[in-house]
C-alpha cells in the first residue's frame, strides 16, 4: 500500500503538488490521471525518495522509502525517461539492478522473457523503439518481483498491441493482489484499466472514487432526437416536463429521458422524427470539466491580490 | 538500505559494462607511455643542446613521465563519465531508487572507479617509467635509486587523483558536457599558462594538477622549474584537499538536490 499525507511540493513560487493525501490499495489498479503538468510525476518521484517533499509524507507500506530494506523488493517503478543506459546491454542493465538488491541473477532473464525481449537480452538498449524501450523498463521494475507497481505513462508512444499487453499485464498483476499504481493523462485509457480512480488538477486532488462511481457520477446520459419540426416537439416536450437544449439542424438534446418516452411523445403529436438516439457524455468530457475547473480556480486565485485592494 | 558489498558489486558491473570505461582507461595507458616514450628518446638525442640549467637539474623520472600531461585528459574524462552518464542518461532515478542511500551509492561508485584508476594509473606509471629509462640510454635512473620508487608510484596515485577528482566535479555538476567543458580546457591549458605567467604561477602551484605532480620530481625544481613552496609529499596532500572538497561538494549536491 502506498499513502500519501498532505504532500506537498513547491518550486520557488509554484506549487506543484498540493497537500495531496490518499492510499494506493493492494488488489486493484488505481488510476492516476491529470492533465499534463498536474504534478503526476512529481508525486511518483516523491514517492520514491528522489524529490525531496517540501511537507507530508510519503510511505510504502508504513515506510518511508528510504528505509526499505532493498526497495526493489517492496516497489518497483516505471518512470517516464527511461532510465536505462543506452551503450549498456539490455541484460547487463538489469543486472546491475538486480544485484544492487540482491536479486538473484536468473530473475533478469526471467523478467527480459515476461516482457518479451530475451531475442535482444545483449543489444544495446539505444537501438530499442520506443516500444522496446517501455518493455525494458516495465522489466527493471518487475524485477524485484515486488508487490507494488507504479507506472508513469506507460502507453506513451506504444502502439495498440503494446497498449493492450501493458493493459492484460497491469490487471493481471492486480489479480494477483498486487498494489498498481498508474498515470496517465488520457481518461479513455482508465476507463479501460484502472478499478479505482484518483484525479489531481494543479497538484491538487480533485476525486478519489471506484472507476463506478466516477462513470455513475460523471456520465450524463441524455436523448438526441432530430425532426424536421423542431418547434412543435420542443413545445410537446416542454409541455409534458422534460428539460431540452437545442443543438440546431433540428437536433435536441433531453436530459434524464428514455428514448420510449421521447417516440411515443413524439407518436402522439404526430411529430415526423429523423432520428431518435440514447447518448451519454464521454468521460472525457467529464474529466475535462473536472480539471479545466482546476485550472480556472487556480488561475483566479493567482490574479486574486492583484484585483482584491483597492476593489476596482 | 541495500548492503555496500551488494552495491559495490552493482557498481563494477555498470563499470565493466561500458565501452567507455576501456577507451578512456587504455587511451590514458597507451597516450602516456607513447608520448612519454617519444619525448626520452628526443631528450637522448638532444641532450647536449639543453641549456645548462636544465641539464644541471636533469630528472630523468619526470621526462619519461612527460605523456601524463596528455594522458591524464583520458583519466579526467574517465572520471566524468562514471558520474556524468548517470545524470545523461536519466539513469540517476533508476538507480537511486534501487540505493536510496545516496551517500552509499556515490561513495560505492568513485571508490569502485576509483581503484580501478588507480590500478590503471600505477600500470601506466611503471611502464613509462620502465620504457622512458629505457629509451634515454646513459641518462637514465633507475628504481632503486633515492626518491625514484616515490616518484613512480606517486605517478599512479595522482592519475587516480585526478580520475577521482573529476568524479567529485561531475557528481557537483551533474553534467557530463559542463564538467568536461570545465575540466579539460583547465588542466590542459589554463593550468599549464598560468603556471608560466610570473605571478599568476605562484596561485597555480596550489592547482590539483600542479602541487600532486610534484611528487613525481625526484630532482626539486626538476628541469629548470622553480621549486615550490611545498615538498612532493605536501604537493600531494594539497591534491588530496582538492580531491576531498570535490567529494564533499559531490556529496552535499547529491543530497540536498532533487534526482
Amino acid at each position: 500500500m502506498i499513502e500519501l499525507e498532505g504532500l506537498t511540493k513547491r518550486f520557488g513560487t509554484k506549487t506543484a503538488v498540493d497537500h495531496l493525501s490518499f492510499q494506493v490499495r493492494p488488489g486493484q489498479v488505481t488510476g492516476f490521471l491529470g492533465p499534463n503538468g498536474a504534478g503526476k510525476s512529481t508525486t511518483m518521484r516523491m514517492v520514491l525518495g528522489l524529490d525531496h517533499p517540501t511537507s507530508g509524507t510519503a510511505r510504502i507500506d508504513g515506510k518511508h522509502y528510504g528505509e526499505l530494506d532493498e526497495p526493489l523488493t517492496y516497489i518497483g517503478a516505471l518512470l517516464e525517461a527511461g532510465g536505462l543506459h543506452g551503450g549498456r546491454s539490455a541484460y547487463n542493465n538489469l543486472l546491475c539492478l538486480a544485484q544492487s538488491n540482491r536479486i538473484p541473477e536468473r530473475r533478469v532473464a526471467e523478467v527480459l522473457d515476461l516482457v518479451g525481449l530475451s531475442a535482444v537480452a545483449r543489444k544495446k538498449p539505444k537501438g530499442f523503439s520506443m516500444g522496446m524501450g517501455q518493455r525494458l523498463g516495465i522489466a527493471a521494475a518487475l524485477l524485484g518481483d515486488p508487490q507494488i507497481l507504479m507506472f508513469d505513462e506507460p502507453v506513451n508512444g506504444l502502439d495498440p498491441e503494446g497498449i493492450h499487453w501493458i493493459r492484460n499485464l497491469m490487471k493481471a498483476l492486480a489479480a494477483e493482489g498486487r498494489t498498481i499504481f498508474v498515470s496517465s493523462h488520457l481518461m479513455s485509457e482508465m476507463a479501460l484499466t484502472a478499478d479505482h480512480l484518483i484525479v489531481i488538477g494543479r497538484g491538487k486532488l480533485l476525486a478519489d472514487t471506484s472507476m463506478a462511481d466516477f462513470i455513475h457520477q460523471n456520465s450524463r446520459s441524455y436523448v438526441r432526437v432530430r425532426s424536421p419540426q423542431p418547434e412543435q416537439l420542443r413545445d410537446a416536450l416542454h409541455s409534458s416536463g422534460m428539460t431540452v437544449a437545442e443543438e440546431g439542424n433540428g437536433t435536441l438534446e433531453i436530459d434524464g429521458a428514455t428514448t420510449e418516452e421521447v417516440g411515443e411523445l413524439a407518436g402522439r403529436h404526430g411529430i415526423v422524427l429523423h432520428e431518435l438516439s440514447a447518448q451519454r457524455a464521454s468521460l472525457e468530457e467529464a474529466f475535462m470539466r473536472m480539471t479545466a475547473a482546476a485550472v480556472e480556480y487556480h488561475a483566479h486565485d493567482a490574479n486574486a491580490p492583484q484585483w482584491a485592494p483597492k476593489g476596482v | 538500505m541495500a548492503s555496500v558489498p551488494a552495491v559495490l558489486r552493482s557498481e563494477w558491473t555498470k563499470i565493466r559494462t561500458v565501452s567507455s570505461t576501456v577507451w578512456t582507461l587504455t587511451s590514458a595507458l597507451v597516450v602516456t607511455v607513447a608520448l612519454g616514450a617519444a619525448l626520452s628518446a628526443l631528450v637522448r638525442a638532444t641532450f647536449e643542446d639543453m641549456p645548462p640549467i636544465e641539464q644541471a637539474t636533469f630528472d630523468p623520472t619526470v621526462v619519461s613521465f612527460s605523456g601524463m600531461l596528455l594522458g591524464q585528459l583520458a583519466m579526467v574524462v574517465f572520471g566524468v563519465l562514471v558520474v556524468g552518464t548517470e545524470y545523461s542518461t536519466g539513469m540517476i532515478r533508476t538507480s537511486l531508487a534501487a540505493v536510496p542511500r545516496r551517500g552509499t551509492f556515490l561513495f560505492s561508485k568513485i571508490f569502485v572507479a576509483g581503484v580501478l584508476a588507480l590500478v590503471v594509473g600505477l600500470a601506466t606509471s611503471f611502464l613509462s617509467f620502465f620504457l622512458g629509462q629505457a629509451l634515454l640510454g646513459e641518462h637514465r635512473t633507475s628504481i632503486g635509486e633515492d626518491n625514484v620508487l616515490r616518484a613512480v608510484i606517486g605517478g599512479g596515485l595522482y592519475m587516480g587523483l585526478m580520475a577521482v577528482f573529476s568524479m567529485g566535479v561531475a557528481a557537483m555538476l551533474r553534467s557530463t558536457v559542463l564538467s568536461l567543458g570545465i575540466l579539460v580546457p583547465f588542466f590542459f591549458l589554463i593550468s599549464q599558462i598560468l603556471s608560466a605567467v610570473p605571478k599568476a604561477k605562484e596561485v597555480a602551484e596550489f592547482f590539483p594538477d600542479q602541487a600532486g605532480s610534484t611528487i613525481m620530481q625526484v630532482v626539486p625544481g626538476a628541469m629548470g622549474s622553480d621549486p615550490p613552496p611545498y615538498g612532493p609529499w605536501g604537493g600531494m596532500g594539497i591534491m588530496l584537499l582538492w580531491v576531498t572538497a570535490a567529494l564533499l561538494g559531490g556529496y552535499t549536491v547529491l543530497k540536498k538536490r532533487d534526482a
